[in-house]
C-alpha cells in the first residue's frame, strides 16, 4: 500500500509541476527554470558528495561545459545530438579527474575540484582567442522557457530517481558503507574506486546537462558568463540546508535558498558575496546534517524519547 | 592451500615484517602470537591488502593475493575483522552482513543473500536483531555483527583480530565456543590473539612472532613454553 | 628575455613558496584545509596597499602592522569557527569536511568584503620600480626586495621549527597528534597557534606580493589553489619540500605566461599537479 501512495503523490508531484508554467507568465517561466536548475544542480551534487562525503566544488566546471559546448555547436546539429555530445565531454572529464584522484584521499579531490572549473575555463579562453581569434559565441537554438523548464524537469525526476533506485539497490549498501567507513567496504568486497567513479561522472552528467539545457536562455555566452563560481558554491549550500545524505534533502535546501539568493540578487547586489558566505557558515553551524535530519530529531523528541541515537541514512 | 613466502613489509625506517614464511592447511586454525608491534596485525594486514608487501609472496590455493586491492582479496575468499570493530553504521545489522554478501567471494542478491544474512546472524547468535541499528547493539554484539559479515561469505580463510579482546570472561567462554564451531565446520582461520586460553582452546597450532621475524611454529603447547617465546613475551611484557 | 622571465619565477616563487609554507603549518599541523586561506594573503596586500597610500607607511615597516593583524585575525579565525567543530565532530573526517565548508564560505565572504572596499579591479601602488641589474637582466627593484623578504621570513620560520623546542612541539603534534598528548603537549593550544603562525605568514606574503605586482579580489582564490597544489607537491608539512615546490610552480608560471599565454598559468599548475597525482601522490620528496 504504501510504496504506491508514494508513487503516486510522486507522479501527481510531476505532473503539477509540469503545469506549472502554463499558469505564470513570461517572468514566472524564467524563474521557475531557474528553480528547476537549482533543484537539478544540488541533486546531482548530493548524488556523489552526499553519500561518498568527497566535498566536490567543481559544479559549474561542468555547468560550464554543457553550456559552452551548444554554444560551440549551435546550428551544426539537432538539439538533442547537442545535447548527447555535450554529455558525453562531461563523463570524459569527469573519468580523468575522477581517475586521478578517487583513489587517492579526500582532500586531493577536494583541491582538484577547487581549480576545475577556473582550469577548463582558462583553456577554452586561451584556445577561444589564440585558435578562433574570437572570445564570446552567440547561440541560435529557439527554445521556450517552457520547453526549458520541461527538460530540466525531467532532468530532475531523473537525478532523484537513480539516486532512489540506487538506495534501493546492493549499490546503496556499497555507497553508504563507503560512507561510514571506506575500509570497512573495501574489505566487504566493494570496489569503491570504481563506485565513486561511478557516481561523479553521473553527478558530473547531469551538471553537464543542466548546463547545456539552459544554454539557449543566454543567446550570447563567454567563459566568464558560464563559468561563474557562484554556481558551485550555491549548489553545494542548498544540498546542505537539505541534508546532502537524503535522497529528497538537496529538493527541501534547493527551493527556499533559490528564492533567497533571487531576493538578495536583486536587493543588494553589492553585497551578495558577503551574504552569500555568512549564510553558509550558519548553516554548517547549525544545521549541519539538513533541515530534514533537524525535523526528524525533532519528531522523534515529540514523539517519545525512546527515539535513540540520531544517525542518519 | 595457503602459503606465504618471504613476506616483507617496512614503514619509513621500521622493518615491521621480515622474511616471513608459513603454510596452512585446509581447515586449520591457528594462532598467531606474539608482543605488542612484533607485526602480528601487518602481516594480517598485508593478507587483507590493507597495504602492499615491499617483498614476498602470499597464495591462497595457488592464486597470488599480493599486489591485489582489498576489495579483490575479499572476492578471492578472504575474510577479516578488525581490532577496533568496523561496520557500517548507517546500515542496518542485517544490511551489514548483506554487504559483504553482495559483494563478497561468490555474491548472492535478493531472497538468497537476505536468507545467508539471516543464517550467518543466528550462526552467530544474532538471530532476530537483523533490523536494528548498529549504534544500538552493545559491543559484543558489535563483534558478532562483524564475525557474521566475514563467515557469510564461507571465506577461504578468515583472519580474525584479537576478535576476543574486549569481553568479559562469560563473553568470552561463549565467543571461544563460537569459533570454535566455525572450526568444526571445517573453515579455514588464521588468528591473531593474546588470550592464551582462547589459542589454547582453538589453535592446535600456533606461529609466534617477534621484532618482524618468525621465531616459532608448531603445536601450540610446543611453542608457548619454548624459550625464545618465553623471552619474546617477557621482554614484551616488561614494558606493558 | 628567457633569463629575465627566470627572474621573474624565481621571485613569484618566492613569495609562493613563502606562502605555502604558511598552509603546510596550518594544514600539517592544525589539520585545517583552509579553502580562505588566500583572502588572508589578500589582506596582507590591501592592507599593505592602505598603510602606503593613507599613512604613507613603507611596504617594509608595514610589515610590521600586518603580520601581527594577519596572525590576530588567523588566531580569531581559529578560535571562533575552527575549534567549535573540532570540539563538536565525532570523527577526525568530520572536522576536515566541516572545515572545508566553513573557508569555503570564509572565501566569498572575505571576496565581498574585498570587493566592497576596494572594488574588482586592480589595486596597487608603485614603489621601488627602479630596475637593478641581475644576470643581465633587468628586473625592478621591488621584486628583489621581495625575494629577500620572502628569503630572509622563510630561513627565519626555519630556523624557529627546526632550533627551538616550540618548533619541536610543533613537529611532534605534526607528525604524531596521538602521542603529542602523552607527553603533555596541549593539542589545541598548538594547533591555534601554528593555525595563527600560518595566517602571518600568508599576510606576510600578501604584503610582498603587493611590493611587485597589483592585485584583485578574487586572485585569493588562485592563491589558495596555487598554494594547495604546492603544499601536495612538497609532501604535506614538509617545508622543505614546499620551498622546492613553490619555486618549481613560479618558475614553470612564469615560462608559460611567457612562451604561451599569461592566462595559462593555473593550467599549468594543474598539469603539473596532475602529473604529480599520477606519479607521486605522496609528494616528489617522499
Amino acid at each position: 500500500m504504501r510504496p504506491a501512495v508514494s508513487a503516486l503523490a510522486c507522479a501527481l508531484l510531476v505532473a503539477g509541476l509540469a503545469a506549472l508554467p502554463l499558469f505564470v507568465g513570461g517572468y514566472g517561466q524564467g524563474v521557475l527554470v531557474g528553480l528547476m536548475n537549482a533543484v537539478v544542480l544540488a541533486s546531482a551534487w548530493a548524488l556523489f558528495s552526499g553519500p561518498t562525503k568527497y566535498v566536490s566544488l567543481a559544479t559549474v566546471a561542468f555547468f560550464g561545459i554543457g553550456a559552452y559546448t551548444v554554444a560551440v555547436l549551435t546550428e551544426t546539429m539537432p538539439f538533442g545530438a547537442i545535447l548527447a555530445v555535450a554529455g558525453a565531454i562531461g563523463v570524459a572529464v569527469a573519468l580523468l579527474v575522477g581517475l586521478a584522484t578517487l583513489r587517492l584521499a579526500g582532500v586531493y579531490f577536494v583541491i582538484f575540484s577547487f581549480g576545475l572549473a577556473e582550469l577548463v575555463r582558462q583553456i577554452i579562453t586561451w584556445f577561444e582567442t589564440s585558435v578562433n581569434r574570437t572570445l564570446g559565441r552567440y547561440i541560435f537554438i529557439d527554445l521556450s522557457a517552457t520547453a526549458i523548464y520541461w527538460m530540466l524537469l525531467a532532468l530532475a525526476v531523473a537525478v532523484i530517481g537513480t539516486r532512489w533506485l540506487i538506495e534501493r539497490g546492493r549499490l546503496g549498501l556499497a555507497v553508504h558503507a563507503i560512507g561510514d567507513d571506506e575500509i570497512v567496504a573495501r574489505h566487504a568486497g566493494v570496489d569503491v574506486t570504481k563506485v565513486k567513479l561511478a557516481l561523479f561522472a553521473l553527478s558530473a552528467l547531469a551538471m553537464t546537462l543542466a548546463g547545456a539545457i539552459q544554454a539557449p536562455r543566454w543567446t550570447y555566452v563567454e567563459p566568464s558568463i558560464v563559468f561563474n563560481p557562484n554556481i558551485s558554491f550555491t549548489a553545494l549550500i542548498m544540498a546542505l540546508l537539505g541534508g546532502a545524505t537524503r535522497l529528497w534533502g538537496p529538493v527541501f535546501g534547493a527551493v527556499p535558498l533559490f528564492f533567497f539568493f533571487e531576493w538578495l540578487s536583486v536587493t543588494m547586489p553589492g553585497q551578495f558575496s558577503i551574504v552569500l558566505g555568512l549564510t553558509f557558515i550558519v548553516i554548517v553551524f547549525l544545521v549541519p546534517n539538513g533541515v530534514l535530519d533537524l525535523a526528524e530529531k525533532g519528531l522523534r523528541k515529540t514523539r517519545g524519547p525512546n527515539a535513540g541515537d540520531a544517525r542518519h541514512v | 592451500m595457503f602459503e606465504i613466502r618471504g613476506l616483507s613489509k617496512r614503514f619509513g625506517g621500521l622493518q615491521a615484517v621480515k622474511a616471513v614464511d608459513f603454510d596452512l592447511a585446509e581447515g586449520e586454525v591457528v594462532g598467531l602470537l606474539g608482543p605488542n608491534g612484533s607485526g602480528k596485525t601487518t602481516v594480517m594486514n598485508l593478507i587483507s591488502g590493507v597495504f602492499p608487501a615491499n617483498g614476498g609472496s602470499i597464495r591462497l590455493g595457488g592464486r597470488r593475493l599480493d599486489g591485489l586491492p582489498a576489495h579483490r582479496i575479499a572476492k578471492e575468499g578472504v575474510s577479516r575483522t578488525f581490532q577496533l570493530v568496523r561496520l557500517a553504521p548507517s546500515l542496518s545489522v542485517r544490511q551489514n552482513v548483506l554487504l559483504s554478501l553482495s559483494f563478497g567471494a561468490r555474491p548472492v542478491s535478493g531472497r538468497e543473500a537476505e536468507r545467508r544474512a539471516d543464517e550467518a546472524l543466528s550462526r552467530v547468535g544474532l538471530e532476530g536483531v537483523g533490523d536494528a541499528r548498529v549504534p544500538d547493539l552493545n559491543y559484543i554484539d558489535q563483534k558478532r555483527v562483524e564475525l557474521a559479515r566475514a563467515v557469510a561469505t564461507r571465506p577461504r580463510l578468515l583472519l580474525l583480530d584479537e576478535w576476543l579482546a574486549g569481553l568479559n570472561p562469560t563473553e568470552l567462554r561463549a565467543a571461544i565456543a563460537l569459533v570454535g564451531s566455525l572450526r568444526d565446520d571445517g573453515a579455514t582461520i588464521l588468528l591473531v590473539e593474546h588470550i592464551m586460553e582462547a589459542v589454547r582452546a582453538l589453535c592446535p597450532r600456533s606461529i609466534v612472532m617477534r621484532a618482524g621475524e618468525k621465531i616459532a611454529d608448531g603445536p601450540t603447547a610446543e611453542v608457548l613454553n619454548d624459550r625464545r617465546v618465553v623471552e619474546a613475551y617477557l621482554g614484551g611484557a616488561a614494558h606493558v | 628575455m628567457l633569463l629575465s622571465t627566470l627572474v621573474f619565477g624565481v621571485v613569484l616563487g618566492g613569495t609562493y613558496a613563502l606562502v605555502a609554507l604558511g598552509l603546510t603549518i596550518q594544514y600539517g599541523v592544525a589539520r585545517i584545509m583552509n579553502l580562505s586561506f588566500g583572502e588572508v594573503v589578500m589582506f596582507g596586500a590591501f592592507a599593505t596597499f592602505v598603510l602606503f597610500t593613507g599613512a604613507s607607511l613603507s611596504p617594509v615597516l608595514g610589515l610590521f602592522v600586518v603580520v601581527p593583524l594577519a596572525f590576530a585575525i588567523s588566531w580569531i579565525l581559529y578560535t571562533v569557527l575552527m575549534r567549535p567543530l573540532v570540539k563538536r565532530a565525532r570523527h577526525p573526517e568530520r572536522v576536515e569536511i566541516d572545515s572545508i565548508l566553513v573557508t569555503f564560505g570564509l572565501l566569498f565572504l572575505f571576496q565581498g568584503l574585498f570587493t566592497q572596499a576596494f572594488g574588482s579591479g586592480y589595486t596597487g601602488y608603485g614603489w621601488l620600480q627602479a630596475p637593478v641589474e641581475i644576470l643581465g637582466a633587468r628586473v625592478a627593484s621591488g621584486r628583489v626586495l621581495g625575494l629577500g623578504l620572502a628569503c630572509l621570513i622563510g630561513l627565519g620560520l626555519w630556523a624557529a621549527t627546526t632550533r627551538t623546542r616550540w618548533g619541536l612541539t610543533m613537529r611532534a603534534v605534526a607528525t604524531r597528534p596521538a602521542f603529542a598528548a602523552l607527553v603533555g603537549i596541549d593539542e589545541n593550544r598548538v594547533a591555534r597557534q601554528a593555525f595563527a603562525l600560518g595566517g602571518a605568514i600568508a599576510g606576510a606574503g600578501g604584503a610582498i606580493l603587493s611590493m611587485y605586482q597589483p592585485v584583485t579580489p578574487i586572485d585569493g582564490g588562485f592563491l589558495t589553489m596555487k598554494a594547495l597544489v604546492i603544499v601536495i607537491m612538497g609532501g604535506i608539512g614538509n617545508m622543505g619540500g614546499a620551498l622546492a615546490a613553490g619555486l618549481i610552480i613560479g618558475i614553470v608560471e612564469a615560462l608559460v605566461s611567457y612562451a604561451v599565454d599569461p592566462g595559462l598559468t593555473l593550467a599549468a599548475t594543474y598539469a603539473i599537479f596532475l602529473a604529480v597525482l599520477l606519479w607521486r601522490p605522496k609528494g616528489l620528496f617522499a
